[in-house]
């Protein structure tokens, strides 16, 4: 594998105003081009500020960010982000919205009329790949949860970003909803070429979806450890029950608990019952 | 169909309690039980007392139209009860009398026409200032930190207060009437045009900056649009207050207007007129509004969608 690096990050530290720990500290991570990597880690790990400095809404205090070798000092239209909720406009129709980027300059400028036909030809593709043909002219709060954060997804890919990240955007979404989205990122993943960052709290999400899970750990907000998926490229939800997926994802969970601090709630609360309390550890995130 | 299917639950139900140690999960399709479930008849209590619950329109209408006429009712019988000098609180009657006198005789239409014409003047005035400008400090934490302290401190000052200051300052023509409504709305709107800007999802915005929006096209293209039906409510809300500033504005050297009729009246002692004054202004006020909120409903209709 010789792919160029696409996102290099170096000695990375973000603080924010008045906080007495670093948010980000030392964080050191090359991202190849078109990898689907995946971020995890207890609350408080920093793993979506990484993810806003490396789409530019964030500016780290020490350290080094590089896309394609040029260090970002803001948003670009090479780094689309897709959020958790709220970020569709209201008043627009579905078919508005994934268009909305040709209305901005940075889209539009030195294009030709045959750019406008080809752009207005990629919005009808994408609300057929995203399966929204129907609801092109409906309302985003007309739609459910699952059906905006595709709408989210197709407005995202508009501007044929080369970087898409991802912030928790299954995260309010139900279990079944989800299980789709998910085949329907890796598809699209392999269709559109991009790289994709996506930060999630689903361990089981991070693994099918990611060939590289970073697992970051809270106070400071750091690195931990990067585990490399080895299920390679054709996966299906049966894959969920493998086990050597259950094995990985129960090494993830370990670890999580040990860098979150939650082992010691457990034993207070042990102490304070008085019982002995054999409460198997062994459960999956909430 | 009923009474095999009855059993059956029942044996499925007893081997489901049977202590055991075979731990294999079973899924047994779902039987409704057999019993004849009547419909319950047992009622709910209404939606009324429920918090929150939704009523019906009917219902809606029948309360609005309660709530709106038992003041009128208790007026009347409190007036024709005759315990009270009807100079002190006229009778309805008397009232819709004096009204139907002014309309005919005294020009309540020009009075009405002459304070419309001052409220719409101020509070448009005050309009065309606070949304750029509430916009601004709803956008830029930099214009907030210059502006909003000054707007909330001049924003607790008293606009009756002014009212010298704006006869040296402006004079005692019709521009000193807008300026006083002008004084008491523009400082509350300006700070409700903030909050209504800064409370634009922080998602909206930031989705617009990562597909490339520069600050103008986030301002036009994403702040402005999702802040519009809010701003539409507290464009709303602060005519309500234009409105109430109309007797203190016709304090100036007024000779018409409803307010000023107000003023007159009481010298008079014509409380009949003051009502009438007061209930003519209350109407004024209810057809604006609801022209606001029939007018929000025209122009934001996503946000009436059924179901």
């Amino acid at each position: 594998m010789n792919t160029p690096t696409k996102i290099s990050i170096r000695d990375l530290s973000k603080c924010f105003d008045g906080a007495a720990l670093n948010a980000l500290e030392h964080i050191d991570l090359d991202i190849p081009a078109n990898e689907f990597v995946t971020f995890v880690g207890a609350s408080g790990c920093g793993k979506s500020t990484l993810l806003r400095t490396i789409g530019g809404l964030e500016v780290q205090t020490a350290g080094e960010l590089r896309v394609d070798d040029r260090a970002v000092t803001g948003p670009g239209i090479d780094r689309a982000m897709v959020f958790q909720h709220y970020s569709l406009y209201p008043w627009m129709t579905v078919m508005e919205n994934i268009k909305f980027c040709r209305q901005l300059a940075a889209h539009t400028r030195d294009r030709t009329s045959s750019d406008v036909e080809a752009a207005s030809g990629r919005a009808d593709a994408l609300l057929r790949l995203m399966g929204l043909s129907a609801v092109a002219d409906a309302w985003p709060n007309q739609l459910s949860g699952g059906m905006q954060q595709r709408v989210a997804i197709a407005r995202a890919l508009m501007g044929k970003p080369e970087i898409v990240l991802m912030d928790e955007p299954f995260g309010a979404l139900d279990a079944q909803t989800r299980e789709v989205m998910h085949d329907l990122i890796r598809y699209v993943h392999k269709l559109e070429k991009a790289t994709i960052v996506f930060v999630t709290h689903d361990v089981e999400e991070a693994i099918y979806l990611g060939s590289r899970v970073v697992l970051m750990a809270p106070r400071p907000g750091r690195i931990d450890t990067i585990y490399e998926v080895p299920f390679g490229d054709q996966r299906t939800q049966d894959l969920k029950h493998a086990p050597e997926f259950v094995r990985l994802k129960r090494e993830i969970l370990e670890r999580i608990r040990e860098t979150s601090g939650m082992k010691t709630d457990l034993e207070q609360l042990q102490r304070l019952s008085g019982a002995q309390v054999t409460t198997d550890t062994d459960t999956t995130t909430a | 169909m009923t009474q095999p299917l009855a059993s059956s639950a029942t044996v499925a139900l007893q081997s489901e309690r049977t202590p055991g140690l075979n731990l294999t999960a079973r899924a047994r399709p779902y039987m409704r039980p057999a019993e004849p479930t009547a419909p319950k008849t047992s009622r709910r209590p209404s939606n009324l007392w429920q918090v929150r619950a939704p009523i019906s329109r009917r219902a809606y209408w029948v309360l609005a139209f309660t709530g709106l006429i038992t003041p009128l009712v208790l007026w009347a019988m409190f007036a024709a009860w005759g315990g009270m000098d009807p100079t002190f609180l006229p009778a309805p009657l008397q009232v819709l009398e004096k009204t139907w006198f002014w309309a005919t005789e005294n020009d309540l239409l020009g009075d009405m026409g002459i304070s419309i014409y001052r409220v719409v003047s101020g509070f448009m005035l005050s309009a065309v200032i606070a949304l750029p400008l509430g916009l601004l400090i709803g956008s830029y934490r930099s214009v907030q930190a210059l502006l909003e302290p000054l707007t909330d401190f001049v924003r607790y000052m008293p606009a009756v207060a002014f009212i010298p200051l704006v006869m040296i300052w402006v004079g005692i023509d019709e521009s000193a009437k807008i300026s006083i409504i002008f004084i008491g709305t523009f400082f509350q709107m300006v700070l409700m045009v903030a909050e209504d800007v800064r409370r634009v999802p922080a998602a909206q915005v930031e989705a617009a900056q990562t597909m490339g929006a520069n600050r103008r096209e986030l301002i036009e293209k994403v702040i402005f649009p999702s802040a519009k039906p809010a701003l539409l409510d507290t464009l709303r809300i602060t005519m309500g207050w234009a409105w109430t500033y109309l007797v203190v504005a016709e304090l100036v050297a007024a000779n018409s207007g409803l307010g000023y009729a107000i003023l007159r009246a009481q010298r008079f002692l014509q409380t009949d007129t003051i009502f009438a004054g007061i209930i003519v202004i209350g109407l004024i006020g209810l057809i604006t509004d609801q022209l606001f909120r029939w007018g929000h409903r025209r122009a934001f209709p996503w946000l009436y969608l059924k179901g």
